[in-house]
């Protein structure tokens, strides 16, 4: 029986791993289906971790020295999906996508969250074909083209900043007239020439041919106005969905209590209403979906762990 | 141990022409790509001798990305006998691309 199974492997899982094998557990896998690292390696910079501040490096890069440490104490990696956590007596049993199940005497998930669909006529069409939410994938493909970038938060500001470096041009859509991102890079982005805001609009519809997205068709909110955008890529960034899915039982109810926004209810010392489970980063309640904090959750939360086994033992 | 195949315009065609194939469209800059670089890698040996395990580096060969109208990364493209018969788009589960190359040997 495994001391500790982590469910995802990023920011959060992998600090769970290394807090909890450095802390001395033997037995700890950490279950991600590929080669971990997390949602950030998706991001073109990273200015807001405390302790690393080298320009121009990506998210994949800052990742790589982490995967380095937090494998160094003995944890264990297990490229398999986890479909499901459940709870048998005072254990707890992970069950793989592939059928078999894994017992565990603690549970830490950090399973994070997934770009969210805005439901636009055409999204699920052109998904993957013109529609994009990971600039520094697929910013590539459209070099010297008109992109069109949909959001107002930190995410959508940071990377039209990045897509402005390869493409010719930028618009910016936004629903609002104001701005959630931070104001740095609000002001940043409005210095930027290849970029064009364009507020208070929403997409109707994405369209489309054989080859993919051609265009957007948009509306003024304010004034009902309606105009068209030619061009060959849209790139959404409309928010995040938790990944919650493995808390659920066959039946579909949660095994443990979560917010009416499907985020995990937990203490300050990650624990759920389950005892010997823990849930950390992007997914629990009041996440502030930064990598400094869902690395502290890890942390915590393998701690916690560490300590709940000393008292069961 | 088996390996994948590493594609170019040259030998694209002749590759794919018979039986199964699967071609990993990514690229170095790609962070879903290189989630699942560890996943194409045991599949390269999973399907040993049954499927053609491939990838093509999107940035040194565009004239590929281009002629299969590659517009998101990773691009995961299954080929039977020269032909496109299923495709995705972005990371997922071994066990997804497994059933997917299965449905079609």
């Amino acid at each position: 029986m495994l001391d500790c199974a982590i469910i995802g492997g990023g920011p959060a899982g992998l600090t769970a791993g290394l807090y909890t094998t450095r802390g001395g557990l033997k037995n700890v896998v950490m279950f991600e289906m590929g080669m971990p690292g997390g949602q950030i390696t998706q991001s073109s910079e990273i200015e807001n971790y405390p302790g690393f501040y080298q320009h121009g490096k990506t998210g994949m890069d800052f990742m790589e020295t982490w995967q380095e440490q937090c494998f160094a104490f003995g944890l264990k990696h297990e490229m398999k999906k986890v479909e499901r956590v459940s709870k048998e007596k005072e254990h707890f049993v992970v069950t793989l996508e592939d059928g078999n199940s894994i017992e565990a005497k603690t549970v830490i998930v950090g399973t994070g969250s997934t770009p969210k669909r805005t439901g636009i006529k055409g999204e699920d069409e052109f998904w993957g074909r013109g529609v994009s939410t990971c600039a520094t994938c697929d910013g590539f493909f459209y070099k010297d083209k008109e992109v069109a970038v949909l959001g107002g938060g930190d995410t959508a500001l940071e990377e039209a900043h990045y897509l402005s470096n390869i493409c010719s041009k930028v618009y910016l859509i936004h629903r609002r007239d104001s701005f959630r991102a931070s104001p740095t890079t609000v002001d940043r982005i409005k210095n930027i020439d290849n970029i064009e805001i364009i507020t208070n609009t929403i997409i109707e519809e994405i369209e489309g041919d054989m080859m993919g997205v051609t265009g957007v068709r948009l509306k003024n909110i304010k004034t009902d106005e309606k105009s068209n955008l030619k061009v060959p890529g849209l790139f959404i960034f409309v928010g995040h969905n938790v990944n919650n899915s493995v808390l659920k039982d066959e039946g579909g109810n949660f095994i443990c209590d979560m917010s009416d926004w499907g985020q995990v209810v937990v203490d300050l010392s990650m624990r759920t209403s389950i005892k010997g489970l823990y849930a950390t980063g992007d997914m629990r309640i009041e996440a502030p979906k930064q990598v400094v904090s869902a690395a502290g959750d890890g942390a915590v939360a393998a701690l916690q762990v560490i300590s709940y086994l000393q008292e069961e033992s | 141990m088996a390996k994948y195949v590493e594609l170019t315009k040259n030998n694209f065609d002749a590759t794919v022409a018979n039986g199964v194939t699967m071609v990993d469209f990514w690229a170095p800059w790609c962070g879903p790509c290189r989630m699942i670089a560890p996943v194409v890698e045991e599949l390269a040996e999973d399907f040993d001798g049954r499927a053609t395990i491939a990838k093509v580096n999107t940035d040194e060969e565009q004239e590929l990305a281009v002629k299969y109208g590659i517009r998101s990364i990773p691009a995961i493209l299954f080929f039977k006998d020269g032909q496109v018969v299923d495709q995705m788009v972005g990371a997922a589960s071994k066990d997804a691309f497994a059933s997917k190359i299965n449905a079609i040997l």
